[in-house]
């Protein structure tokens, strides 16, 4: 079985997922990086495969994309760090990036390489709905890999069901109307927009990502759905981290602990 | 029916928003209701009799059109052939880009947007948004390149004149790619209220084909023109600079199905294609997916999108427009480049030959003349599509004028 849909099986509220951009700080600090949110209690992560021109992403992001790039990172360099993965992770990761560069390797080479290298599923922002279904959903079930989807407050309630229809791990609920690393915090609407997904009872869960920067929104967050992903608080955590165990440990703390 | 809408070609965009292999609508969610309502409505909204009305008339009073057709002699006898040069500079604020604002203003107004966004290069298409917002009322954002601010200077003040915030884009290479990735920011955050208007006939389906419908105008105009000069409407060659390929669509399209009509594209080399600093496309470009389009861009090995380098703020991108990958895919249309030396001689020739300072995107066009091998009898339009105000500064330190 997955390791997504195992998760949500053990667990299905409070999930605790982190957004990491690979290569990032350094080129080779990823899989410790990943190693340390998994031993800090994170429950799941997203790793962000850099893309030159990220438009759906805020400056955090995208400069940590620029950086990435910087220090060599490619789609090839990243599978041969974390070939090895599975030998010492146990919790679902997930690859997160835009379709260009794994056009460019070759798509279905991608996903035999993630799969083999024991990823549980994509994230792809610039993969359409409709290309998915018809192009690419075989490739994805040939190698036993979930296609995760976003939705956000102006996605309709049919493409909803649709949405949820097509997919088997979760949503990716984005927050607000906005690129990543909003800095705004949540209102009323948010409140709102959660409630009226709870109240769809969507057969997969929803985690929600964009703008949850701390406690606060994490936990807001996870009061009406399955959990929250952090990404542009937790790049600008390690930034300039000289010891990433203590400074990713502190990070989570802050979030999870009471 | 207007016969613009009948207009079908295996050229054009089909019903699925593909120009063969490339285009499409590689967007995130954040974007699908904007561009899926743009699918819906753009066709039904810009055929119908009110919008054909009020586009017609501002074109024709507003923008100036039609734009002349001009034969140029002397430019004429130096290459051997006969040139007609389609005065597009010659439209309110200096080039075709207003042709696609006041299309997209309309479009926007009819879609009830209250705010309006756009990328530019040169700054022709910022100028062009600009001047349409000031003319309806509409708030107005532009997102420009930090270099591009800089060796534009002229046309950031133009826009500022009209009223519009001129945004820098810090990000990349600082050029246009960079400003399109801004202006898709924007829109992602703010989707209710504001219209996007692309400059060219690039990004997300349906603009590339929206933009080529509304710079088409130039092409209809060319067949009436010609025919009125020689007799015929068809010339052998139509030749025109490509950036994203704005201009070069709008004047190829109406002769897309008429295979004796050759269609030619020319790109900016930049330094020269091997040199490292060029922006010439369908050279060095791979197939892939730039700013939620499939199409042919500049990139490495790994899918990283290529800085490109052009003299010329309006060809520096990295892209071409999915309708031109497919026409160099297929054939139907020949691409030249010129490097940023030649498009400067070019300048200089035509001011000297025939009193007309071109835009350095235009002087690319003019700088493939003598490689297209147009006989003397042959009839070839150049789409002249601005003029060169805007860059004196760099024609000053280039020449030492």
């Amino acid at each position: 079985m997955n390791r997504i849909n195992l998760l949500f099986d053990k667990k299905n509220k409070n999930i605790f997922s982190v957004f990491c951009t690979a290569g990032y700080p350094q080129l080779d600090k990823t899989v410790s990086i990943l190693e340390n949110l998994e031993k800090s209690g994170v429950d799941m992560i997203e790793i962000g495969m850099p893309f030159s021109d990220p438009t759906a992403d805020g400056p955090v992001i995208q400069k940590s994309n620029t950086i990435a790039i910087e220090n060599g990172m490619t789609i090839e360099t990243l599978f041969n760090q974390i070939k090895g993965i599975r030998k010492t992770i146990s919790i679902p990761l997930i690859l997160m990036g835009y379709i260009n560069p794994a056009m460019q390797y070759g798509f279905e080479r991608f996903l035999e390489m993630a799969a083999n290298c024991g990823i549980d599923g994509l994230i792809i922002p610039d993969l359409p709905l409709h290309e998915y279904e018809f192009f690419y959903k075989e490739m994805f079930e040939k190698y036993k890999l979930k296609c995760i989807f976003l939705i956000t407050p102006q996605t309709s309630e049919e493409r909803i069901r649709k949405i949820d229809d097509l997919s088997n791990a979760f949503i990716y609920v984005v927050s607000t109307q906005s690129i990543t690393g909003g800095s705004g915090g949540f209102e009323n609407e948010q409140a709102l927009y959660f409630k009226r997904l709870k109240e769809m009872n969507l057969k997969n869960p929803c985690i929600v990502g964009f703008g949850i920067k701390d406690k606060a929104t994490f936990e807001m967050a996870c009061s009406h759905l399955n959990g929250a992903i952090i990404g542009s608080a937790f790049i600008n955590t390690i930034e300039n981290s000289t010891d990433l165990d203590t400074d990713i440990l502190n990070f989570t703390k802050k979030i999870i602990q009471n | 029916m207007n016969e613009s809408i009948e207009f079908k070609s295996k050229y054009t965009v089909d019903d699925n928003g593909y120009y063969g292999q490339f285009g499409g609508a590689y967007i995130p969610e954040m974007l699908h209701h904007n561009i899926e309502e743009l699918q819906q409505k753009y066709l039904k909204i810009i055929y119908s009799e009110k919008f054909q009305t009020e586009f017609k008339q501002l074109l024709k009073d507003y923008v100036g059109r039609p734009t002349p057709l001009y034969f140029a002699k002397r430019l004429s006898e130096k290459y051997g052939t006969q040139i007609y040069l389609k005065r597009e500079d010659l439209c309110h604020t200096g080039a075709h880009k207003i042709n696609n604002t006041v299309g997209q203003i309309l479009l926007a107004k009819a879609l009830g947007k209250t705010r309006i966004i756009a990328e530019t290069g040169a700054g022709q298409h910022g100028v062009a948004t600009a001047t349409v917002c000031a003319l309806m009322n509409l708030p107005c954002v532009v997102y420009m390149g930090e270099v591009d601010i800089e060796r534009q200077a002229p046309n950031v003040k133009r826009m500022k004149l009209l009223g519009a915030e001129v945004r820098p884009a810090k990000s990349g290479s600082r050029t246009l790619k960079d400003a399109t990735n801004e202006a898709m920011r924007d829109w992602i955050a703010n989707p209710e209220d504001t219209h996007y208007i692309i400059g060219s006939v690039v990004g997300p389906h349906p603009f590339p084909d929206m933009v080529a419908r509304f710079q088409s105008v130039i092409s209809e105009e060319i067949k009436i023109q010609l025919k009125d000069k020689t007799g015929k409407e068809n010339p052998d060659y139509v030749v025109a600079c490509v950036g994203g390929g704005s201009n070069a669509a709008g004047a190829f399209y109406h002769f897309l199905n008429n295979p004796l009509v050759k269609l030619v594209g020319v790109e900016a080399a930049g330094l020269g294609i091997d040199s490292g600093h060029s922006a010439a496309t369908t050279v060095l470009g791979k197939l892939g997916v730039l700013h939620s389009s499939k199409t042919l861009f500049m990139q490495t090995k790994d899918g990283q999108v290529v800085e490109p380098h052009s003299i010329s703020a309006g060809l520096d991108y990295p892209g071409i427009g999915p309708m031109h990958a497919h026409l160099f895919d297929t054939q139907r249309a020949i691409f030249y480049s010129a490097t940023d030396d030649e498009a400067l001689a070019a300048v200089k020739e035509l001011s000297m030959l025939e009193g007309i300072i071109p835009a350095l995107e235009t002087a690319h066009a003019l700088a493939a003349l003598h490689k297209i091998g147009a006989k003397k009898e042959e009839v070839v339009v150049l789409n002249l599509s601005g003029r060169g105000d805007k860059d004196l500064d760099t024609y000053i330190k280039a020449m030492q004028l």
